[in-house]
């Protein structure tokens, strides 16, 4: 063991909130700047201007649903799992929401804990699947991903149920921060403020709390976290329940954002939310991810999107080109980890 | 002596296709080192892997401190002080090492549920201390070397202060100077009255360590001696059922003069550093060297493994080109790693399928489907002729016992029919009976003509079996030994010979 100097790290160093390597982030952030600038450089060209408060409010409010979404994703993709639900679990925590409010005249409070709750349920489900009835994740969540689905139309009548009049739902989710308006219309939205308090509260979760430790450990080696006396299926079941509280999250400001539930929507958004994580840095593999990661691959998801958007770019070839994009980013992704190992 | 901590009786254990245990009695007292010694597959971690929860027992009884317990899982283990080293190395590479010994048992903050990763680097660097260990609490695991990686695992099952500590060949990936460090801490903890399970192939080391032995074959427990009474000859013979012959064979005297494989100048960064050799036609070449040394290294960039800086290959005189395993089998290059677990085997598939997947090609007929009766076939004839014990050809291989499954990278490679075959530790984790059945294997397979690359860290198997001996150290060749002229010394001042002291 001699060959073994005990180095002393920079104190610090532990804890999954800034546990991988520096460059891991810089990267994703740079991609971040690199692509911001890029579109301002195309606006610029065609007479416009991309960095405008309006659209950095526009980006904000854009990514917040999604990027809610891939928070709890990101915990399932580190145990090396997959959970293809999570856009339908918005859509029914959605539908959910509206219904207590609306047909049920519940108070809001209610309904957002409703729909809260609904997410959670449909990730306990998920859970039991996965962790005690041992089903490969991307089945089973594909299961519930279609359960949730045809849940959705059925409680609605496959019509959309919009929110009468404003019970100060919508507007405490999608107003300014303390009703300020900073330039024209637009103040800090309070969706982006609340995005940011899920990401906060995610983040300690994972690097501080032993649910986060246990993430890590199953997706790097169950067997050993087996063999260790932790208890593998408890923690398995309740990180697919965090990721259907944060669907069920996502779902409620869906429906505020949309000022009504749509059994439509959600979709798809699974697909967003995975791009978003891997974007960040989290290894499909498991055993490796950041929150902030996450977020920061929200964003690059969103500002591609709106980008592309802004300039013009027809939206069949924005789909393509997000595509793309996800490609390279998990190329890259495996470039570094080769050349670290 | 006083009474048995632990006694464990009639236990009995049946997997799919094998009865791993039969009627089996084992006991340990306090402050002993009861060793358990067996041929490959005899049964020794499944027994011990009941002791900890990992197997439910068939039927027997376990008897801790004189009363009986049940221990469904591993947490109800560590509850009653049992902890165990596994075979294999079960830590969390993401993780690091304070966070890997602890896992399980987070220490918690103020509020439930939130961890004190002070108190856990704390309490990590504490044990290290006691342990006399230098290792990095904070570091992460995969950044370790095998060798640290196991001092983790033995730091973590020490770390439960348990009164029956099991260690299932904690000594196989060490140097000798880690094995002395593993050995002072057991002696440490047996003087504290910790009874201590001890599983080895090494023989040499039971009369070192251990007070009892515990001999298994075949499921079976053969006998219990007191080490002291007993020579190593007559637990060989217990092990294997019949008194093998040891003797040193005959290294044979190569004629045929035509090299088949020539490197020169190999360079890949620090690891290897202007590495030149060539292997003759029939020949077994032995590469020595302490842990470290670049053998490995050099063998996988032969084989295309890893990529190399500068530096030519020439099979048969001619150079050639290897870009990947690929092109190394194409060449008829074979390497059977160290690792056999990581780069061996595809553990979750059976034995047929592992015996031919380096050479399937010759088995698939038109419209490229595999023909299964002559995989069949060619499989069925490695598993006799390595005598692989296995239930079945259908058998997924993480089901064998650790030294079987080295076996069938042999056999895997047996099949692919390479002319050129490098062996990185091939004995290692073997019992004597099938080391001894691996030596006349390799010396069959020179004899037939195939050129043969021996790296071993074991000094008289490298003098017993190769016609040349190459000593490397710091990554480059520091010597080169025929058989005649080498010996233990020579080995070791060519292995030592770090490049300040040239
Ligand atoms: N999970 C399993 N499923 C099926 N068979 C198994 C399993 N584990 C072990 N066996 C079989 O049980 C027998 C005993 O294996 P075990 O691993 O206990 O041997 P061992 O004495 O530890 O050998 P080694 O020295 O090679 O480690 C072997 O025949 C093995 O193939
Ligand atoms: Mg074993």
């Amino acid at each position: 063991m001699s060959n073994a100097p005990g180095l002393p790290l920079p104190a610090g160093r532990s804890g999954a909130l800034i546990r991988a390597d520096f460059f891991q982030r810089f990267l994703a952030f740079g991609a971040l700047i690199v692509l911001i600038l890029f579109f301002q450089v195309w606006c610029v060209a065609i007479g416009t201007n991309f960095l405008t408060f309006e659209n950095l409010v526009n980006i904000l409010v854009a990514t917040a649903v999604v990027g809610v979404l891939a928070l709890g994703e990101t915990f399932v993709i580190i145990t090396g799992g997959i959970d293809l639900s999570v856009g339908t679990v918005l859509t029914i925590s959605m539908v959910m929401t509206a219904v207590c409010i609306t047909s049920q005249h519940l108070p809001v409070p209610v309904g957002i804990l409703v729909g809260f709750l609904t997410g959670g349920l449909m990730g306990l489900i998920n859970g039991v699947l996965v962790a005690h009835l041992k089903l490969a994740p991307f089945i089973a969540t594909l299961g519930i991903l279609n359960v949730a689905r045809g849940l959705s139309l059925v409680l609605t009548q496959t019509r959309p149920i919009y929110f009468a009049g404003d019970n100060g739902f919508q507007s405490g989710v999608m107003g300014n921060l303390f009703g300020v308006k900073l330039s024209g219309e637009f103040g800090i939205p309070i969706i982006a403020i609340l995005m940011f308090a899920a990401a906060l509260f995610a983040a300690f979760l994972l690097g501080k709390t032993v649910l986060g430790r246990y993430t890590f450990a199953l997706g790097s080696n169950e067997e050993a976290a087996r063999l260790s006396g932790v208890n593998v299926a408890k923690w398995k079941m309740l990180v697919y329940v965090v990721c259907g509280l944060f669907a069920g999250l996502a779902g409620v400001l869906s429906a505020a954002r949309l000022g009504s539930a749509q059994p439509a929507t959600g979709f798809g958004l699974e697909l967003s939310a995975i791009s978003a994580v891997v974007i960040g840095g989290t290894s499909l593999s498991g055993g490796e991810g950041t929150i902030l990661g996450t977020v920061i691959g929200a964003f690059i998801v969103y500002v591609l999107t709106y980008g592309l958007q802004f300039v013009n770019v027809p939206q069949e070839w924005q789909i393509v080109v997000t595509g793309i994009v996800v490609i390279g980013a998990v190329y890259i992704d495996n470039l570094r980890r080769r050349q670290r190992a | 002596m006083a009474e048995p901590l632990l006694e464990m009786s009639g236990i009995e254990k049946h997997f799919p296709g094998v009865q791993a245990l039969v009627d089996c009695h084992f006991d340990l007292f306090p402050g002993e080192v009861h060793a358990l010694v067996g041929e490959n597959g005899a049964g020794k971690s499944t027994l011990m892997k009941i002791l900890d929860g990992v197997y439910e027992r068939d039927s027997g009884v376990i008897k801790l401190k004189g009363s009986e317990v049940d221990i469904p899982n591993t947490a109800t283990a560590q509850r009653l002080g049992i902890s165990m080293i596994h075979q294999e190395l079960n830590l969390m590479p993401h993780l690091t090492v304070a966070q890997n010994i602890f896992i399980g048992r987070e220490p918690q903050g103020r509020l439930p549920f939130v961890l004190d990763e002070r108190a856990l680097n704390e309490n990590a660097a504490a044990l290290f201390e006691k342990l006399r260990l230098h290792l990095d609490p904070r570091k992460r695991v995969s950044a370790l070397t095998v060798a640290q990686q196991q001092m983790v695992e033995i730091a973590k099952a020490l770390s439960f202060n348990a009164s029956v500590l099991i260690m299932d060949e904690p000594t196989a990936a060490l140097t000798d100077k880690e094995i002395d460090e593993l050995f002072r801490i057991t002696r440490q903890l047996r003087g504290e009255g910790v009874g201590i399970v001890h599983i080895s192939h090494r023989l040499q080391e039971l009369k070192q360590i251990s007070d009892r032995v515990t001999v298994m074959r075949d499921g079976h427990v053969i006998n219990t001696v007191a080490t002291a009474d007993a020579t190593v000859e007559q637990i060989i013979s217990m092990m294997v059922g019949r008194t093998i012959f040891e003797a040193a064979p005959e290294v044979p005297e190569v004629t045929n003069p035509e090299v088949v494989l020539e490197v020169r100048n190999l360079n890949r960064g620090r690891a290897i550093r202007d590495v030149s050799f060539s292997v003759h036609r029939g020949e077994i070449v032995g590469i020595a060297g302490l842990v470290g040394a670049g053998r490995t290294e050099v063998a996988r960039a032969v084989f295309g493994a890893d990529p190399i800086d500068s530096g030519e290959i020439l099979i048969h005189g001619k150079k050639v080109k290897i870009s990947g395993p690929i092109d190394a089998v194409h060449h008829g290059i074979g390497y059977l790693s160290e690792d056999r677990k990581r780069y061996g085997l595809a553990l979750g598939l059976n034995v047929e399928t592992n015996v031919v997947m380096a050479s399937l090609q010759r088995f698939v007929g038109r419209l490229g489907i595999v023909r299964s009766g002559l995989t069949r076939v060619a499989a069925e004839r490695q598993v006799q002729n390595l005598a692989i014990k296995t239930p079945s050809l259908s058998q997924r291989v993480r089901n064998l016992s650790g030294g079987t499954q080295q076996k069938v990278v042999v056999a895997k490679w047996l099949t692919a029919d390479t002319e050129i075959l490098f062996f990185d530790e091939p004995t290692r984790g073997i019992d004597v009976g099938a080391k001894s059945e691996i030596y006349q294997l390799l010396n069959a397979l020179a004899h037939e003509g195939k050129a043969i690359v021996m790296i071993s860290s074991d000094l008289p198997e490298i003098l017993r079996m190769s016609h040349r001996i190459i000593v490397m150290c710091e990554g480059r060749v520091t010597g080169e030994l025929t058989a005649a002229e080498a010996n233990q010394e020579k080995i070791m001042t060519f292995a030592t010979q770090r490049e300040a002291a040239a």
